[in-house]
């Protein structure tokens, strides 16, 4: 029977990611950290690639990746909006700027950081300082989540859009936070230790390395992901989302579900806003701006909530037309028709033309997760099944 | 007989509507107990009382011996008291391993951390969770849809889905509304089996909502009715049936039956 293959798949699917994805990163490493910088490319393949997908571009994409795959645990596994995300990006980013630079100068701690001893501030050494960002994230996950886990899912919306301007708005004033400076303002903490890669520490043009490190945080935020998706909590997620009231009735808590879900993505926030800061070397509060809540939501979407393969390739290519792609097709298209469009002023109309377009004809997203995928073909289902949807959804 | 549960004295309003109105009911160990009346008589709402997602405006729930009124419905559940629902509400897009799975949370262990490394702990509560899974689709009779989706078996199998997704609570006292609604005559045979087979094998009481008279007849020690909130009748099958009161709830009040 055709139907018992799809559940099958489902949870077969996904098991031996791990050599394709090694194989994968490593070309695109070796690419950039020594094929790309090697004499003997023919400079067109140089200029094309530095054109069209620079190493930083990637880079940049591979962060936003790390955070679609935390805000897919919330949206895509346990079905809560939040479109407030973009205040963990923040968080993470803050400690990175306080555990990893100069920032505290009366302060002088030390602990396996990648500074000189005696660099005034406090310098902790970079992997602990993503696991930190990534627990202070998850704690402030809990603590928005827990008044507000009980709301219906539409207030639960506006509250997080409020959580996701507030934060940001508090770092962005936040020379003067009764009477402490938390963030230098608009001004940002500025040179945020290099992250050291083992046996190297990064700096501004360590660009390959970064993408390797990259690399490796997104590995890990997939390998969380499917694990827990396939364990105890992954299912209690997907059945508070098929159907709250039944999951309660088969002993699942709702809020310690739900927070759990929360936390974990935030935790994924935290890695990606420690990891941004890595990225620019620094962390400034204009970044942190209700939009990237948006776009990561966008990314979720497009790519195929729930899937991480789907939200990978939403990030990847959503991100890249925002940084590079659209700026690198207006200099060809200006070049070779004599044009001077400013094409990147149009990024976020065609951001809505692709929305709309896959609400339309693709809403499971660009590689749908087996299960949303039917649910998204509800309307198409027979009468007698859309008639039980009907009843679960007037509960 | 000592019951399992017992509910003194409940009442549940709906702003003015007095949808349940002063009613105990006790469930003793192991037996089989129905809950009859017309429609709108406030049996779903009893079971809702019961499994704690509506909370009583009076009375109290006790269970063994600890007064649950006020816990929140996956403690209840967790503790013993499980359920189906009168319109399906399986995981449709989960398969029936998934479904049962859930039902088991409460008595699982693993948390994110154990989940993530997948110790061996882990590995090996999931892999009985499993088994264990497996062997109540089995005495459920949909053993053979492990890894299909709910919403993809026909309606009869659902219904026994629900019962056994039930069941993995591992429920001391199982509530199931109208379990036989939408079955023919040979199904709610097969079901009448499968409940005394259930109650016989297992430590286990069942509580009924049903409109087949039938099953109902076949299957309970003791009928209560329900009309309009108030229960109007209690005793043995044969006593209800000729009970005039009853008679008159079914037949004598037209409005209430056809609605
Ligand atoms: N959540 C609710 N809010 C308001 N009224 C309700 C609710 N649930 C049930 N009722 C009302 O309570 C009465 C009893 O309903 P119900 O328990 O479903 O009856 P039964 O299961 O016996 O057919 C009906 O009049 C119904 O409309
Ligand atoms: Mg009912």
């Amino acid at each position: 029977m055709a139907k018992v293959s799809v559940a099958n798949n489902v949870s077969k699917s996904n098991r031996n990611w791990i050599r394709g994805y090694t194989i994968a990163g490593f070309f695109l490493f070796i690419t950039y950290q020594f094929l790309l910088p090697w004499d003997g490319l023919p400079s067109g393949i140089y200029q094309t690639v530095n054109q069209w997908m620079p190493p930083s571009a990637v880079n940049e994409s591979l962060v936003y990746v790390i955070m679609a795959l935390g805000l897919n645990i919330v949206v895509g596994y346990a079905g809560l909006l939040d479109l407030g995300y973009v205040a963990f990006w923040a968080i993470g980013g803050y400690c990175a700027g306080w555990f990893m630079s100069e920032f505290f100068y009366f302060l002088n701690i030390h602990f396996f950081g990648s500074v000189p001893a005696g660099t005034p501030g406090i310098h902790i050494n970079f992997w602990m300082v993503l696991i930190i960002g990534g627990f202070v994230c998850a704690l402030f996950g809990v603590l928005i989540g827990a008044p507000t886990l009980r709301l219906k899912s539409d207030y639960l919306a506006l509250v997080t859009l409020g959580f996701g301007e507030i934060i940001p708005q508090v770092f962005f004033n936040g020379e003067n936070f009764f009477g402490f400076n938390i963030s230098n303002g608009t001004k940002g903490i500025v040179v945020v230790d290099p992250s050291p890669a083992g046996f190297k520490n990064l700096g501004p043009f360590d660009a390959g390395w970064k993408l390797l490190l990259f690399l490796f945080l997104t590995a890990v935020m997939v390998f969380i992901s499917l694990r827990l998706r396939r364990g105890r909590l992954g299912r209690a997620w997907l059945a508070v989302r098929e159907d709250e009231l039944a999951a309660s009735m088969m002993g699942v808590p709702l809020m310690r579900t739900k927070l759990a879900a929360y936390a974990v993505g935030a935790f994924a926030g935290g890695l990606g806003g420690v990891a941004f800061a890595t990225h620019v070397n620094g962390v400034y509060a204009e970044r942190f701006n209700f939009a990237i809540s948006i776009f990561l939501l966008a990314m979720v979407v497009l790519g195929g909530m729930g899937n991480v393969w789907g939200v990978i390739l939403g990030a990847f290519v959503l991100s890249w037309v925002n940084g590079n792609g659209l700026s690198a097709f207006g200099r060809v298209y200006n070049d070779s028709f004599g044009t001077s469009i400013d094409f990147t002023s149009f990024t976020f109309l065609l951001f809505g033309l692709v929305l709309i377009f896959m609400m339309l004809f693709k809403r499971e997203g660009l590689i749908p997760e087996s299960r949303m995928k039917l649910l998204m073909h509800e309307g198409e289902l027979d009468d007698a099944d859309s008639d039980g949807k009907k009843q679960k959804a007037g509960k | 007989m000592a019951n399992v549960l017992e509910a003194k004295n409940i009442s549940v309003a709906f702003g003015g509507l007095l949808a349940v109105n002063d009613v105990s009911f006790n469930i003793p160990n192991k037996s089989i107990v129905s809950l009859i009346g017309p429609n709108g008589a406030g049996k779903t709402t009893f079971f809702n009382v019961l499994t704690g997602l509506y909370k009583p405006s009076a009375g109290n729930i006790i269970f063994g011996d600890r007064d649950i009124t006020d816990l929140p419905p996956h403690k209840i559940a967790s503790i013993g008291i499980a359920r189906t629902f009168q319109n399906i509400r399986l995981f449709g897009l989960m398969t029936a391993q998934e479904n049962l799975l859930v039902a088991m949370h409460s008595h699982l262990k693993a948390g994110i951390t154990s989940t993530i490394l997948r110790t061996k702990k882990q590995r090996k509560e999931e892999s009985d969770a499993e088994d264990k899974a497996q062997s109540i689709l089995d005495f459920a009779g949909v053993g053979k849809w492990t890894h299909e989706f709910a919403r993809n078996l026909s309606y009869g199998d659902q219904r026994r889905l629900e019962v056994a997704r039930a069941l993995a609570l591992d429920p001391k006292v199982l509530l199931l509304d109208e379990p036989t609604a939408g079955m023919n005559a040979q199904e709610s045979q097969v079901f009448i089996e499968f409940i005394n087979k259930l109650v016989a094998e297992r430590d286990i009481a069942v509580m009924l909502i049903e409109h087949d008279m039938k099953v109902v007849m076949s299957l309970s020690q003791r009928v209560t009715v329900l009309d309009q909130g108030e229960k109007i009748a209690e005793g043995s099958p044969d006593e209800i049936k000729n009970n005039p009161r009853v008679i008159e709830a079914y037949l004598g009040k037209p409005k209430a039956a056809r609605k």
